[in-house]
């Protein structure tokens, strides 16, 4: 029967095969414990994150994966010698680990971040806290979601 | 393309008071992993950054993912040192690009 195929025909054949495994071979739909420690790596520069000073503010059930407030907020006097330089905010099962990153300044004056954020399934939210001199803290919030965010 | 976006901030203020500033732009935020009607993943689509100025200053920035929502909402503070103006700007794919502004006067 290959006989009968012109070789272009082949080709197309392998291509198309190829393509298939492809999409099959996908990224799952969660990042995994990895991804998380790599976007947390590039974040703090490696250095050590210390629990405390950083404030999740997230409701423990979510019914609506779709919409889901977030507030960080960080202790910090927000001065030019000790101020909240960058926080961030990690999802531990989303497809993609990094939710937001916020560069704050001394003129923000406090350090407070709020937005909304989609949550594919029951996971843990990590907010980071990034400070002038390079250290880093942290906070970790576990959540229910019932209503997934549609991601596929 | 008329683009919605609401930036919300005090019109007075004394000084060395914080504000709260609130920030908000119609955009889809698609993430790239949603599979449209026909099955084929829609592009994704992001506003990727946004970023406050006071009178030329940056004061915010934030980075975006695709797990911020849809019309992606932001809430920050800034100290109130001087009367002037705030600008917000987003920035994401396809060229996206939009701007607001609000005066904030500072006694």
């Amino acid at each position: 029967m290959s006989s009968l195929h012109s070789n272009s025909e082949t080709t197309r054949r392998v291509v198309l095969l190829a393509g298939l495994g492809t999409v099959l071979a996908a990224p799952s739909a969660h990042a995994t414990p990895e991804a998380l420690q790599a976007a947390i790596g590039r974040f703090t520069g490696s250095r050590a994150a210390r629990t405390g000073r950083v404030v999740l503010d997230v409701a423990p059930l979510i019914d609506n994966g779709n919409m889901v407030p977030v507030s960080i907020s960080v202790q910090s006097p927000m001065t030019a010698a000790d101020h909240v330089h960058r926080i961030a905010l990690f999802t531990e099962l989303n497809p993609l680990a990094e939710a937001a990153v916020f560069t704050l300044s001394p003129a923000s004056g406090a350090a407070r971040v709020a937005t909304r954020i989609r949550l594919a399934t029951t996971q843990t939210l990590v907010a980071m806290a990034q400070m002038n001199d390079g250290s880093v803290w942290q906070q970790r919030v576990d959540v229910i979601v019932t209503l997934a965010a549609c991601i596929e | 393309m008329n683009v919605r976006a609401l930036l919300n901030a005090p019109a007075t203020a004394r000084k060395g008071d914080i504000v709260e500033i609130r920030a908000t732009v119609q955009h889809p935020m698609e993430t790239g992993f949603r599979p449209g009607a026909d099955g084929r993943v829609l592009p994704r689509n992001l506003v990727r950054r946004v970023e406050c100025q006071f009178e030329g200053q940056t004061v915010f920035a934030a980075d975006l993912h695709p797990s911020i929502s849809a019309n992606p909402y932001l809430a920050f503070s800034m100290r109130a040192v001087a009367t002037g103006t705030l600008v917000v700007t987003w920035v994401g794919d396809e060229g996206f690009k939009h701007s607001e502004s609000a005066r904030i006067g500072v006694t």
